[in-house]
Parts: C-alpha cells; structure tokens; sequence
C-alpha cells in the first residue's frame, strides 16, 4: 500500500487515467492514511461515499485536503472557531468546485489558526497541530493542517489560503512546495473571509509540477467573486531546466532583517544554484518593504473587524446569551464565541477605523501599502524575480511566541509585503538547518515572487531550481 | 478599550481587558513606526488589481430556498431568523 502513497499527484493522477491504478484502491488508500492523523492537521473526514465515477479531468480520482476556512456543502466548515461549531455550508466554494470538476475528490477539512489568524497554528480552538519533522514545534500557520497533513504522508496535496503568508511559511516550515497565486487568479466565493483585499487561495503539494496542477484546475474568473480575473493563457506542466537569461533580484535590505543563520546559509546555497543554472542575481531596492509588517497589521484587521461582524448568533453558527436583549445576545455569543487572537485583531481593527483614528493608522497604512507596490513594480523593470528566504527561522517550539503576539507578527516579515502588492509567491523546500536553539534539523524555505499573473514563469523557475537542488529530506516518522 | 469593545460587540472580561492593553500598546507601538513617514501626495491603495465596474447582466437567477438559508440558524421560526428584542425590557 506505500507504494501508491508515494507517486506524486501528477503521477497518480497519470497512472489512474490510463487504468494502471484504480481511483477507488488510490483513494481509500489515503483515506486510510488520513484516518491515522496523529498529528492534528484534520478537523473533518469525508464521510459520505465517494463517487468514483465521473472523476475524469486533470485531477482524476486524486483527494485533496481542503483548509476548514472553504464552504463545502454538507461537510462540517469552522474556520477554525468555536463560534462556526456545527455549521455546515448550503454551498461549496468555487475553488474546490473546480478542483471537482478535474476529478479530484476532498479527503478531509484541515485544521487552521481561527479564522486564519495566526503563524503556528496555535490559535486553532480544536488544537494546535504538530510539525511533523518535531512534533515538539508548530507546522507554521494559518494553513498549518494542510501543510502538515501533506508533509506527514495524510494526503497528497492540499489547499490553503495565504492573507499575509499563511500558505508560504507553513510550507516552508514543513518542507514541501506551498504557492500563494495573484490576488484575483483563483475565486474568493466561498472562502471565508478574513482580510478581503488580501485572501487567496493556492495548494500544498510535494512538488511544483503538482503545484502548477492544482492551479490550473481552479484558476479562472467566476461570476460570483467579481474580482476574481483568472490567469491569461491558463496554466501548464512546467518543463524547463535552467535559468539562463532570467535575472533574481535579492533585496538589499535583507542583510539588516534578523534571520537565523541556518536559514542564511541554506539561502545563500540557493542563490548558488541559481548561478550555476545560468540565473543572474542583482540586488534590487524594496526600502518600504519593512513597513510592511505595520502595515499589514493595521489592514488586515481592519478588513477582518469588519468582515467578522456577521457572526451575531443570529443566521448560523452558535447563539449565547439568548435570554438577554439583542445587544446582549449578540456581546455573550461573540465572546464566547472567538478566541484570544481574534479578539485581538477585532479590537486592533475597530480602533484603527474608528473616529479620530482612521487617517493615522488605516489611511496612512494604505498609502504604505501603494509605496510597496510601487517598489516591487520599480524591481521587476530589472528582475524577472524577487527572492528571500521564506521565514526568519525553522520551526519554532510550541508556545514559544504564544505569550508575545507582536514576535508571533514578525516572523511574516519576508511574505507580507508580496502580500500587500497582491503579486504571486512561492515557497520551496530548499534545504535543513539546525533550530538556533539546538536539535534537529528542520526544512528551510525558500521564495520567489513574481510580477502579478506571471505564475507560469514562476512555476518554470521553480521547476528547475527544484530540480537542481532535490530536497527529498522527509520527516523521521512517528517519535512520540 | 471598553468604547472599543462596545464598538466591536464584544464583552471583555477584567483579565482580557488588562492582557488586551498590553498586548495592543506593544503592537500599536510597532504599528507607530508608519505614522511619522512622509507620505504626502501618495494615492492609498485599498485594491490592487486594477478593475472597475465589474458588470453583470441584470437576470434574475435561482437562489438558496427558505429552509435551506435558515438551516443553520439558532432560531428559526416561521421561515424567519428569530432574536431576541433590543429592548431590555420588552
């Protein structure tokens, strides 16, 4: 039974289309896998028979777990909140409508940081989920169940959604290939919303090929997310095999930033592959990237205080205090009902907007966020690509940052600012260094930001440094 | 903090209350460091993908049937969403 869990997707996906291998052994097979989850990373496991007819397309008979914050009909869906508990969605979300519709099938719902606030998964209210390289140490976050759960061998890709690095540091912090697409290339209906001007979708899988699968399947316009605009030309199978010709901007100011000097070194190991496959690095000027993170935080909660007024107890989701008045009714249920983390971000973004306020810090955060876009725009008239490394360090241990949110905040300081310029990332595993602390060694990320809707480029880069520097480290197995 | 609470709906116990102006003073602090620059001039940027007036023909289409919309209510009652009165009295 290993045998069929170890193909790729894009394998799988081949081997199922030509009849070598049966959608329904291949999928009981992870569905099996899935049920041995010791690690946290899912909320929900289909229950319901799966259809193993009409699962013709790109993504024939392959399951995929799918992030608790994406509407799927029938199945449980709590973004990872007490207040969504026993909520079931009357309707699916386009991207995993689409992904249907390529003949992939969901495995389970994965957990996450409530509401996607977080970058450990610790401020899930069902758990955090364990790393499983240590499982001593957070997977990273929001999208931590997903990360693990393909890390970990319990599923063969994933889907997450990134607002301010929630696919790209779970991903680096796992080992495997994590992808946060162009603000706007894959719908937003049915994704619960945390920061709208921010929220994207994108996979986790164990390789690019499998990463440009994924996105080909759900990429598209959709009338019921208006700004949702698709990839021009679609998405294809990367195939090329060096860089010849193509320029890597490495931000000048990245010696300041505080990373850990594993992480530099693995970095800097990268940037020699990409010499070596004919890349050119240049350094490139991003001087208001390191507002990013104050920006980020102003933003982000502001869109999220209001986006999260609409659970009240009243339409779905659970009701407290009902036997007060309304005001009442609605102050117990929210409460009750969030976490500490989201009660921190409501209030965050309730004084950024309100009267007095808002000009200082959400305006001026916007115009930040303008500066942003405007360096990335300047770096890619030199570069075809922008690099970092994709988080400051490895994994870091369970409640390590707990007790100071603002540390928590930091460590997305190399993903946010491709975040508040909307434009594609990536994140690949690109090699193991040492915690600073001491212990084993852990993945390493490494990001490649492109200019918006050029995935295709991006996926082909990727493609090739992957082949060059062929990380295939896995976690060590089950160590209690 | 308690105005701001009241503004977000959300009643904050004592220890919350504390806990919360901490951890947002240590926050805002960092935040701060934005509010000093120069950005005289600069357009702000709430969207970054350049569209405008997204449009679609005006037609009416199927939506979610009454029992389907009030299946995960608290309260349903006669095909509506029951609360409780805002008056406290009432």
């Amino acid at each position: 039974m290993a045998g069929i869990l170890e193909l790729t997707v894009a394998e799988a996906a081949a081997q199922i289309a030509a009849t070598e291998l049966s959608a329904e052994e291949y999928f009981d097979a992870w569905r099996e896998a899935a049920a041995g989850d010791d690690l946290n990373a899912y909320l929900f496991h289909v229950e319901h028979p799966v259809d193993h007819q009409a699962m013709d397309g790109p993504l024939g008979g392959i399951p995929v777990a799918v992030k608790d914050i994406f509407c799927t009909e029938g199945t449980p869906t709590t973004a990872g909140s007490r207040i969504l508990e026993g909520y079931r969605p009357p309707y699916t979300a386009t991207a995993v409508r689409r992904l249907d519709a390529a003949g992939a099938r969901v495995l389970g719902k994965t957990n996450m940081d409530e509401f996607a606030m977080g970058s450990s998964n610790e401020n899930s209210a069902y758990g955090p989920v364990l790393n499983p390289w240590d499982r001593g140490r957070v997977p990273g976050g929001s999208s931590g169940g997903s990360a693990a759960a393909v890390a970990g061998g319990l599923a063969p890709c994933a889907i997450g959604t990134d607002t301010g690095g929630s696919i790209r540091q779970p991903a680096s912090l796992c080992g495997i290939v994590g992808l946060k697409p162009t603000y706007g290339a894959i719908s937003r209906y049915g994704m619960i919303a945390f920061a709208s001007s921010l929220d994207q979708c994108g996979p986790f899988t164990r390789d690019v090929t499998d990463a440009a699968l994924l996105l080909a399947a759900m990429e598209g316009r959709d009338p019921c997310d208006s700004t949702s605009v698709g990839i021009e030309g679609g998405i294809l199978a990367p195939s090329r095999e060096d860089l010849g010709g193509l320029r890597f901007g490495v931000p000048s100011d990245l010696a300041g930033a505080g990373f850990d000097a594993g992480v530099r070194e693995v970095f800097e190991a990268t940037l020699k592959w990409i010499e070596d496959l004919g890349g050119e690095l240049a350094e490139v000027a991003l001087p208001s990237a390191e507002h990013g993170i104050s920006a980020y935080y102003v933003i982000a909660p502001a869109e999220a205080s209001s986006n999260l007024a609409r659970y009240d107890g009243v339409r779905y989701g659970v009701r407290a205090g009902g036997d007060g008045d309304l005001l009442q009714m609605y102050e117990t249920t929210r409460s009750q009902g969030f976490g500490t983390e989201v009660k921190r971000r409501i209030m965050l973004g309730t004084y950024a907007l309100s009267s007095g306020y808002y000009d200082a810090y959400y305006g001026q955060a916007q115009k930040v966020r303008t500066r942003i876009a405007e360096d990335f725009k300047a770096a890619f008239e030199k570069v075809d690509f922008v690099v970092t490394p994709t988080s400051p360090s490895v994994a870091f241990e369970l409640g390590e940052k707990t007790a100071d949110p603002l540390s928590m905040y930091l460590n997305d300081f190399f993903t946010v600012p491709m975040s508040l310029a909307g434009i594609p990332a990536i994140s690949i595993p690109a090699g193991l260094a040492e915690p600073e602390g001491g212990g084993r060694q852990l993945p390493v990320g490494f990001q490649i930001a492109a200019p918006a809707f050029a995935e295709q480029k991006l996926l082909e880069a990727s493609y090739a440094l992957e082949q060059a520097i062929g990380f295939d480290a896995k976690p060590v197995g089950s160590d209690g | 903090m308690l105005h701001v609470a009241r503004l977000a709906r959300l009643k904050l116990t004592e220890d919350e209350v504390e806990t919360m102006t901490g951890d947002l003073s240590g926050i805002l602090e960092h935040v701060d460091r934005i509010s000093n620059l120069d950005l005289e001039g600069v357009e702000p940027t709430s969207h970054v993908v350049a569209l405008e007036n997204v449009w679609r023909a005006d037609e009416p289409r199927p939506s979610l049937p009454p029992e389907v919309a009030l299946a995960s209510a608290p309260e349903p009652q006669d095909g509506a969403f029951r609360v409780p009165s805002p008056q406290a009295d009432a």
